[in-house]
């Protein structure tokens, strides 16, 4: 494919880059707060990023200028930034990157943030996973403070900011938004009904955006280069600039890979995943997280944009692309993917809580070979009971493997119920989910 | 309890945010630094920091899968099983640890010693199979790499397999 110029990793692609403040500056690092801070009204910073058309790298893909605008301009009391560093999402790894190779980018991106919203503190909710990952933002927190880039009147322009880290203690759900904001306020981590939005009523129920942190990264970027720049990366007008697509599965290479969106999954797979691995043929892609609904070869040359992946049936959601070979069974990557939403159901809503569990079962028996054939217009019908019923997106996400692969792939599940065994896995393994108590 | 080094960090932690409940998790995973696991005596203390009552710190600890409630062994293998690990070998994984250490997820070798969990998506899966051991990541997992794993942690209590700051893949590896 045409060459393209990466944005968010190329500073981790020169050598010996550190991720040091003095390495992000010698990139050309900390200029966009130089030049915007002070000198650009924190109206038109929003109106900049309104223009680039950027939107949220978190999963929905709210449009994220868009997002800062709801904040009330006049709002006497605090307001907040929350920077998601949750990451979560089965199949996604390209925050972690970004956070262990280049925490400054996203220091820039949040400091840059809370001046247009008028924010003065700022928390990072990073999953307490990344242990590594939270030292390395400490670090750089440190160093940002000294030299005058936090704190009190940064550069001269009279804006103060605080920034802290915050850990998470393991729950899948607290990358949602409002469950972000519980968790943050000491509770467990259950979502909100919405309205009111947290621009409204967030954190400590003061305005308050909530952005990922590859959204996050971008930002100094866009104010550096231009939001007309922005707007002529990747699949404009709807999905400019580039993404930081997570590969894994059957590949040869999986990884990390930033391209601008627009490129095909077919150009995904062959330039930079490799290829499938072991001379294996293709049987089905998630092209968005755990949460996106399974496509198949035949989608290959949908193209990786928001509109492209939806239009397909699917979704682009964290821009995790799993790839499954033909010796994968379907009715077993469902149950797996199911364990985990069963898991991590934080069992506020009786649909998404209940429900997980229905499906889960029937998975389980169906992959044993104990499944009929009622099963199949049940596991639907449980599906559609719980899509939309619930507060949050987690229902739609846990029935999307199960619709999806019921969908594409219905003859495996009849092969099982007919053949009485899971015609891809001779051995069964005996894998309980043991990491906790249920939340429930 | 908390010794006199965690109540600095402690009061430090206090002031970042306008409301002390927010300290909850930040308390929590403290508790659990200094004595591997949350005794119910740490959440007393911690709810009377806090201005909580003792269930109310129950209640939110239980919620969080990292948190362990009980002691566990000296190191906490906590294996991915989700989907995208389980497609490249951590049902594999799992029978070498077996192989090894005699443990099935759930279990604690005899020495109390290691710990065995299965967990849900680590942001690994492009290094997999992985395991992360206590606050360390441990990727692209072989037979070989393990049992190392294993005979260095018992022996010097650390493993220089760790892995991160994370990028992958290492362009070194590409062409
Ligand atoms: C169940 C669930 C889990 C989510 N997990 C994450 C996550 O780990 N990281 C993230 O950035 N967004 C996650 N999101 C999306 C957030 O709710 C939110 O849309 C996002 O952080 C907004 O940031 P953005 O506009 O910059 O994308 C999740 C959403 C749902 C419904």
């Amino acid at each position: 494919m045409a060459a393209f110029e990466k944005i968010l990793l190329k500073n981790m692609d020169m050598p010996d880059y550190s991720g040091s403040l003095k390495d992000y500056e010698r990139a050309g690092g900390y200029r966009a707060i130089q030049n915007a801070l002070g000198k650009t009204k924190p109206g038109d910073l929003i109106d900049i990023v309104k223009r680039s058309g950027l939107r949220g790298r978190g999963g929905a893909g709210f449009p994220t200028g868009v997002k800062w605008g709801f904040i009330p301009q006049d709002h006497p009391g605090p307001k907040y930034l929350c920077c998601n560093a949750d990451e979560s999402e089965p199949g996604t790894f390209k925050d972690r990157q970004l956070i262990e190779r280049d925490p400054h980018q996203i220091l820039e991106g949040i400091i840059l943030a809370c001046y247009a919203i008028g924010a003065r503190t700022s928390y990072i909710y990073i999953r307490g996973e990344f242990a590594l990952g939270a030292e390395i933002l400490e670090k750089a927190l440190d160093e940002a403070y000294k030299v005058g880039y936090l704190g009190t009147n940064i550069l001269g322009a009279g804006f103060d900011l605080d920034v802290y880290v915050h850990r998470g203690a393991g729950a899948y759900i607290c990358g949602e938004e409002t469950a972000l904001l519980e968790s943050l306020e000491g509770k467990r981590g259950k979502p909100r009904t919405k309205p009111p939005f947290p621009a409204i009523a967030g954190l400590y129920g003061k305005p308050t955006v909530i952005n990922n942190v590859e959204t996050l990264a971008n930002i100094p970027h866009i104010v550096n280069r231009g939001p007309e720049w922005f707007m002529s990366i990747g699949s404009p007008p709807k999905s400019p600039g580039t993404r930081v697509f997570s590969l894994s599965g059957h590949i040869a290479r999986p990884g990390n890979y930033e391209v601008p969106m627009g490129i095909t999954i077919r150009e995904m797979l062959e330039d930079f995943g490799g290829g499938m691995s072991d001379g294996k043929q293709l049987k089905a892609i998630i092209p968005g997280g755990a949460s996106a609904s399974f496509l198949t070869s035949e989608h290959l040359d949908v193209k990786l944009d928001f509109e492209g992946i939806a239009s397909a049936g699917s979704m682009l959601g964290s821009g995790a692309i799993t790839f499954m070979n033909e010796g994968t069974c379907m009715v077993w990557a469902a149950e797996r993917l199911l364990e985990f939403f069963h898991h991590e159901s934080c069992g506020k809503c009786t649909p998404c809580r209940e429900g997980s569990m229905w499906l889960l079962q029937i998975l389980h028996r169906m992959e044993a070979g104990h499944g009929k054939h009622e099963d199949l217009d049940l596991l639907l019908k449980l599906c559609g009971n719980i899509a939309g019923q619930t507060v949050c997106a987690f229902g739609d996400a846990e029935i999307a493997p199960i619709v999806s692969t019921l969908q594409h792939f219905r003859h495996e599940y009849e092969a099982h119920i007919r053949d009485g065994c899971c015609p891809y896995r001779t051995e069964q393994a005996e894998l309980v989910s043991t990491g906790s108590s249920q939340r429930h | 309890m908390f010794s006199s080094e965690a109540k600095k960090r402690i009061s430090l932690v206090l002031k970042r945010y306008p409301i002390k409940s927010s300290a909850l998790l930040p308390l929590l995973n403290l508790a659990q630094e200094e004595e591997g696991f949350v005794s119910e005596d740490s959440m007393r203390e911690i709810a009377k920091l806090l201005d909580l009552t003792p269930p109310k710190v129950y209640e939110v600890a239980t919620f969080y899968t990292m948190l362990n409630l009980k002691p566990i062994g000296r190191f906490h293998l906590q294996v991915c099983k989700s989907l995208m690990c389980a497609l490249v070998g951590s049902e594999t994984l799992l029978k070498w640890i077996d192989q090894e250490l005699g443990i099935k997820p759930g279990e604690t070798t005899q020495d109390n010693m290691f710990t065995l969990n299965t967990v849900e998506c680590l942001a690994s899966c492009g290094t997999a199979p992985m395991m992360k051991v206590n606050n360390d990541y441990f990727e692209h997992l072989t037979h070989e790499k393990v049992c190392q794993l294993f005979e260095d942690l018992r022996t010097t209590g650390k493993c220089s397999l760790a892995t991160g700051p994370f990028r992958w893949p290492d362009p070194g590896m590409l062409r």
